[in-house]
């Protein structure tokens, strides 16, 4: 019973409306204040990322101890894969913090802004640590509602429409979702996630298995914006303001739906193989088909947001092909090759994919426009701009000796050696084009000649954007280290044992 | 069985008003219906045979109560679509003031 | 805005007290009868629109209205967590404990801490909605048509 953990529920939300009343007041407070409160939440999230090894911690809201071995509370669970989601959110969040000090002075209203950013970081933080089924729902919710908030918050005609559709399609998926978790209520009469998995060992029905499994991946797979679900992503991503789509493109697609999907569908549900070729299936068309919408896209955001639906692909395709193996029963160590590639490769795609968006924004700042063909030659005045843009694209497209490049060659190597040739060929084939695709971007926004049309002086950003870029770019270049096998095992082998070994999440929390 | 059958029907037809309405607020009116569907399908849940309404009586205390967790639930939910029916009238009031029309198929600029 | 006619006025002198009364009972049985802070906040909530409705009111005092009422709001808010955490920090180090002493079944004073966490959800859940409402009417009101 660790008394730190609910601190990353209580501190964003006090945050979020003392703002609302101090902000009234005094002028400047908002901006430092939020800072403030996301570098408290990265400092703890790195303590529990270091202390959580091989022990699950779990926190019980409200004291009440199970009877008769039932757990009867809520129930606020931390240990090794959610310890390296609960710090890439907390630390790309600080890092869109800090960029937005300097961004914010195009829109007037910043006490709401700030409020709002809170509010999600609060939300995803509860879905995240949360134990209990509810519990995840209505985090989402509220999590979710901020952004639909956020995304409209420059008020011109493309955001509106953009958040118009994203608000369409989220509800129909939040009510997906309500719909299975009654459907698993209905059956088995408890909420714990730990408990339903005990629950479902004792026997089902088929049909009423499959029916749920379908409801809960259609609806968290809207959120995660997997084809055929990808409608929404490529409007809402490029009209936010530029923290804000770092911060949904990096974090809120992960944190809210793949991490879910996985958690619930190694440790809830027994994995079987119709399911698990349907989801790598899934994750084969999001590579394929992202990737060659992304091909001809003059709008850089609109590019990024059309390369975050192929990255994601990335990672529900490694996910998947662990599945079917771990289903099959043979090869365990190619399964826990296969999902460490995916873990690994979600880490990296915060990184760089946020790295990304904040150049984006930067470009935006000085220039004004987001149209590659009128722009050019900024690799003289922009040095800093320039640089970490340059160590982005080469880490998106897999170029040694940076973080990309290991993540995708564990993916193909798992691939080659369960014997499917064929995904690992399209994975190749992918990577290539996604080269072709930024080496476009890195000419005709950087290193192009231009004509001079607009004679606007260009001078480099002011200090927080810059701050916030470097830092980025250097966890880029220090993510890599994970390959080693000393490292990796302190990092990432405890993600993977827990996710492998379905029985021991369980007993380890109904035991506590 | 067929509550459960209403229920479902309920849903099938806010899906059918999301996907082919044209107005604006004839679409979140669709949204509101297939959100009160799933609140009575959670509501339908905790029913066991023969229970009272779980309310404790000082004076008679042992009886067959219904199942109070699922109506606990359907009471936070209900607050969550307040919000999301809230923010979607908000949209929409700011987008007939930019383009002068509740058509759907006048508001497409974003595209490709 | 423009307010409504005399007869609404009247009938809305007469009986918004009362609603506002029996929302304020609602809220404050929450752990005895049905309701509690949710359906109590929104009762009020409804006295309250009433009244803003009936006699209308121009530009400006709507604007201070909004104002005063986030103050409430985000105050109401942070009383709720404080109290989540009050059981953290001091006594038994449980988060969102029930410490204080609970009566006997039945009386209006009881069951710990619920009594107060019902009064400051009703007063949040009631001035939220009301800032909605003034809003929608404070974003119609400055446009120039």
């Amino acid at each position: 019973m660790n008394p730190l953990l609910p601190f990353f529920i209580i501190t964003p939300l006090v945050g979020a409306f003392l703002i609302m009343i101090i902000g009234r007041f005094i002028k400047e407070f908002n901006k430092y204040f939020t800072s403030l409160i996301l570098l408290f939440l990265a400092c703890i999230s790195f303590y529990f990322l270091f202390n959580t090894g091989e022990n699950i911690f779990v926190y019980k809201v409200g004291g009440w101890e199970p009877i008769n071995k039932i757990p009867i509370g809520i129930y606020i669970v931390m240990d090794g894969f959610n310890a390296i989601v609960v710090c890439i959110i907390n630390l790309v969040g600080f890092l869109s913090a800090f960029y937005s000090i300097s961004y914010i002075k195009r829109y007037t209203a910043e006490n709401y802004f700030y409020a709002l950013f809170c509010l999600m970081i609060a939300g995803m933080n509860g879905v995240v640590i949360s134990g209990d089924l509810f519990n995840i729902f209505v985090f989402l919710e509220i999590s979710v509602i901020s952004a639909y908030a956020l995304v409209a918050f420059g008020v011109e005609k493309n955001e509106l429409e953009a958040s118009f559709r994203y608000q369409v399609l989220g509800g129909i998926a939040s009510f997906l979702i309500l719909f299975g978790i009654g459907f698993i209520y209905w059956k088995t009469k408890t909420l714990n996630i730990a408990d339903i998995k005990e629950a479902f060992s004792t026997g089902y029905d088929r049909t009423y298995y499959l029916f749920v499994q379908i409801l809960i991946l259609s609806g968290f797979g809207l959120k995660a914006a997997i084809i055929p679900f990808h409608a929404w992503l490529p409007d809402a991503h490029s009209s936010a303001p530029s923290p804000i789509s770092a911060m949904l493109s990096g974090v809120l697609i992960k944190a809210v739906g793949i991490y879910v999907i996985i958690r619930l569908f190694f440790n809830m549900f027994a994995i079987s193989e119709g399911m698990a070729i349907l989801i790598t299936t899934l994750g084969t068309l999001s590579m394929v088909i992202g990737v060659f919408l992304a091909i001809g896209q003059w709008d850089i955001k609109r590019l990024l947001a059309y390369h975050s639906i192929s990255q994601m692909g990335y990672v529900v395709l490694s996910v998947g092909i662990g599945m079917i193996l771990i289903s099959r029963g043979v090869r365990n160590e190619v399964a826990a090759l296969a999902i460490t590639g995916g873990i690994f490769h979600l880490i990296n795609h915060a990184a760089f994919k946020g790295l990304l968006f904040l150049n984006a924004g930067a470009i935006e700042y000085t220039i004004g426009s987001r149209n590659l063909q009128e722009m050019g030659g900024l690799a003289k005045q922009m040095p800093a701009t320039a640089a970490t843009s340059f160590i982005a694209s080469m880490s998106i497209s897999g170029i040694p000796p940076f973080n990309g490049f290991f993540s995708k060659l564990i993916i193909i190597i798992a691939a080659i050696m369960a014997k499917f040739y064929l995904l690992a060929l399209l994975a190749v084939i992918v990577s290539i084009i996604t080269l072709a695709s930024f080496l476009k971007f890195q000419r005709y926004a950087f290193f192009n000649k231009t004509d001079n049309k607009n004679e606007r002086k260009i001078k480099e950003v002011p200090f927080p954007m810059v701050f916030s870029m470097v830092i980025m770019s250097i966890f880029c270049i220090l993510l890599s280290i994970l390959v080693f096998p000393q490292i990796r095992e302190a990092m990432l082998s405890p993600a993977i044992d827990i996710l492998m070994d379905p029985s021991r999440y369980s007993s380890t929390i109904i035991g506590h | 069985m067929i509550p459960y059958i209403m229920c479902f029907i309920l849903f099938l037809v806010g899906l059918y008003g999301v996907i082919t309405r044209r107005n604006l607020v004839k679409i979140a009116v669709s949204l509101s219906i297939m959100e009160i569907s799933t609140f009575l399908f959670f509501a339908l849940i905790g029913y066991i045979d023969g229970g009272v309404a779980p309310i404790v009586d000082p004076a008679d205390p042992v009886k067959t109560y219904v199942d109070p967790l699922p109506q606990a639930l359907v009471l936070t939910a209900i607050v969550i679509g307040l919000a999301t029916t809230a923010m979607l009238m908000a949209v929409i009031i700011r987008l007939y003031r930019k383009y002068g029309t509740f058509d759907i198929r006048e508001i497409k600029n974003l595209r490709g | 805005m423009k307010g409504m006619t005399i007869i609404v006025k009247k009938t809305t002198q007469l009986i918004s007290g009362m609603v506002f009364l029996y929302g304020i009972y609602v809220i404050i049985h929450g752990h005895l009868t049905p309701g509690g802070g949710f359906a109590g906040g929104v009762i009020v909530a409804g006295s309250l629109i009433l009244v803003t409705l009936a006699y209308g009111g121009d530009f400006l005092k709507l604007v201070k209205e909004e104002s005063g009422t986030t103050i409430v709001e985000s105050l109401a808010t942070i009383m709720v967590i404080l109290i989540a955490t009050a059981g953290l920090l001091f006594g038994t180090h449980i988060f969102f404990n029930n410490f204080l002493p609970k009566g006997i079944v039945g009386h209006l004073v009881s069951a710990g801490v619920l009594p107060l966490y019902n009064i400051f959800v009703g007063t949040e859940v009631a001035s939220s909605i009301f800032i909605i409402f003034l809003s929608l009417i404070i974003f119609k009101e400055e446009s120039p048509q």
